[in-house]
């Protein structure tokens, strides 16, 4: 992946807010783990839902209301988990925590992701922006929500 | 106006963002207020020179600390025209409102007995009562708020009853910034045998308070947003009621005796309610904040505040991108969204032009309803706030749609 601007790291973070393809409840939820996450310090409040067979993710969405950072980061990772298996799936979430702050990371994994790299400037915002990556990890990790 | 420029010169935090390289624009005074030097000094001096417990009246500096503490409770007293023993120290609103709502509510409600509260109360004002419910099987109702999301005196005599115990209401929500008439609530709760629980956390900074005025039972504020120190505040309550109310916590300090029976003598309030080592600092920082807040004037804070809100509004209403949702506050808060954008996300914005505002529900959970949106943007004013804060804001919320140049500027 080409070294992302900030224009296009603008219209990443823009185009996974306004249309995030990934946010919905599945229509058969049993099939889903699901974790709820609400962020103690704002409005955020998000399902996450993971559908896992063999260690491997088949299919990852969210729902619920997020600011545009919470939306974006959370469909950007939801699209990038599916396929991937449960320690891929850490492994970027790692290394996507990592850049958020300002330790050594992997680039080439993070893909779209890269477009949170300024978050660090926005330093509140932090956790916005670790809301979704927080909630796969947890999930992968054996959290779950009734 | 007051002359904000001199009252700054007061608060060293204003000369430390001197150099921040973008401006300081403080609009959450809703959620705290900044310290006058005068209020550090004073909390600094119980630890640079008093440094005793209070009760321990042997030596000279334990017994200038009592004088001190007994000084600064008859302060707050003289503050909201109460007696000084009607004045109970506290950690900030929050636990003024759980002491009366497990002291007096658990002891004295019992199933059919009716609390009576507002969709607009801080989380604070609703969830001790939640758990006097829970506990004693009493039923919470809601005053309905009329069009403008106002608590009205015609609208508690449409819903109180006979059963009605306790009304329990902000005098000005933390939200909406309504302004209630507290003295028209009581009379007609006392018609009715019902106790007045007064959340005065966001009036007590801004306006006079006459609590023999008002004639409600109880009445609670915080230190911290009338420029004293955070972990102290108030709870006044009419003599006879903290007679009969439990202490919340019982511990040192607080009982002239007891014995291995379980036979316990408290002592008389508000000491009844004191069990532990206070905040004491924080009392010497009270007194100071009142002293302070006195020398400028409460009624002159309250018309600054007023000409300030309507010289914002005035502003703001020629935005077309801004959405009000309490034009007619009479107070220092302003509660918006910019069209289209998620609150929390403007608030980052404001933030990288330097302007501090709170986003979110503002712990008024139930109001979500009533406004129909999931969050705001809450501005609120203060004395040192001026007429070039505001115009800092209305240019950042011109541009608020470029809500995402907070990332990339």
């Amino acid at each position: 992946m080409p070294t992302l601007t900030n224009d296009m790291k603008r219209e990443i973070i823009l185009e996974h807010y306004s249309t995030p393809d990934n946010k919905k409840t599945p229509d058969d939820k049993t099939k889903y783990k699901a974790i709820r996450m609400d962020s103690d310090s704002c409005i955020d409040d998000i399902i996450i839902y993971l559908d896992i067979e063999n260690g491997i993710i088949k299919d990852a969405v969210f729902d619920g209301v997020a600011c545009a950072i919470s939306t974006s980061s959370t469909d950007i990772l939801c699209e990038m988990v599916k396929g991937k298996s449960e320690k891929e799936a850490l492994y970027i979430i790692e290394q996507y925590e990592n850049m958020l702050h300002e330790k050594p990371y992997d680039e080439e994994v993070l893909e779209e992701l890269n477009a949170f790299s300024e978050t660090y400037k926005q330093a509140a915002r932090i956790k916005c922006a670790s809301l979704g990556a927080q909630g796969i990890s947890k999930i992968i990790n054996g959290e779950e929500d009734e | 106006m007051l002359d904000v420029a001199k009252i700054r010169k007061d608060f060293p935090i204003f000369e430390n963002h001197k150099n921040d390289g973008k401006p300081f624009v403080y609009l959450d005074n809703a959620a705290t207020a900044f310290k006058p030097k005068c209020v550090i000094d004073a909390c600094s001096s119980y630890y640079l020179e008093d440094g005793a417990n209070a009760h321990r009246g042997d030596y000279d500096i334990a017994y200038h600390v009592d004088q001190k503490v007994e000084h600064s409770r008859a302060h707050v007293a003289k503050f909201i025209n109460a007696e000084t023993h009607e004045i109970v120290f506290t950690s900030g609103t929050s636990m003024s409102l759980n002491l009366v709502a497990f002291g007096y509510g658990i002891k004295y409600l019992k199933k059919g007995d009716e609390i009576l509260l507002t969709e607009a109360e801080h989380a604070s004002n609703v969830l001790p009562w939640f758990k006097v419910s829970e506990m004693t099987g009493a039923t919470i109702k809601y005053i309905p708020l009329d069009g403008e999301g106002r608590c009205t005196p015609e609208n508690l005599e449409k819903v109180i009853t006979n059963n009605t115990k306790v009304v329990s209401i902000a005098q000005i929500t933390n939200v909406l910034g309504y302004k209630i008439d507290i003295k028209a609530m009581s009379k007609i709760a006392h018609k009715y045998g019902a106790i007045v629980v007064c959340d005065a956390a966001q009036s007590a900074p801004h306006i006079k308070i006459d609590v023999k005025d008002l004639d409600c039972d109880f009445l609670s504020f915080s230190g911290h947003k009338l420029c004293g120190p955070t972990g102290i505040g108030v709870l006044y309550g009419k003599f006879d009621l903290l007679k009969k109310m439990d202490p919340f916590m019982t511990g040192g300090g607080d009982n002239a005796r007891f014995d291995m029976c379980g036979n316990v003598a408290y002592l008389e309030p508000p000491a009844k309610f004191e069990a532990g080592t206070q905040n004491l600092a924080g009392i010497y920082g009270l007194d100071a904040a009142l002293t302070y807040l006195e020398s400028i004037g409460m009624d002159e804070i309250e018309k600054h505040d007023i000409e300030l809100h309507d010289y914002a509004i005035s502003k703001l209403k020629d935005l077309e991108n801004v959405i009000i949702y309490n034009e007619h506050a009479d107070s220092g808060i302003i509660t918006l969204n910019v069209k289209g954008v998620f609150a929390q996300d403007e608030a980052s914005y404001l933030n990288s032009k330097g302007i501090c505002v709170r986003s979110g529900e503002h712990c008024a959970k139930l109001l979500k309803e009533r406004l129909k949106v999931f969050g705001t943007i809450r501005v609120s004013t203060y004395f040192y706030n001026d007429k070039n804060d505001i115009d800092i804001l209305v240019n950042a919320l011109k541009e608020g749609g470029n809500f995402l140049d907070a990332y990339f500027n």
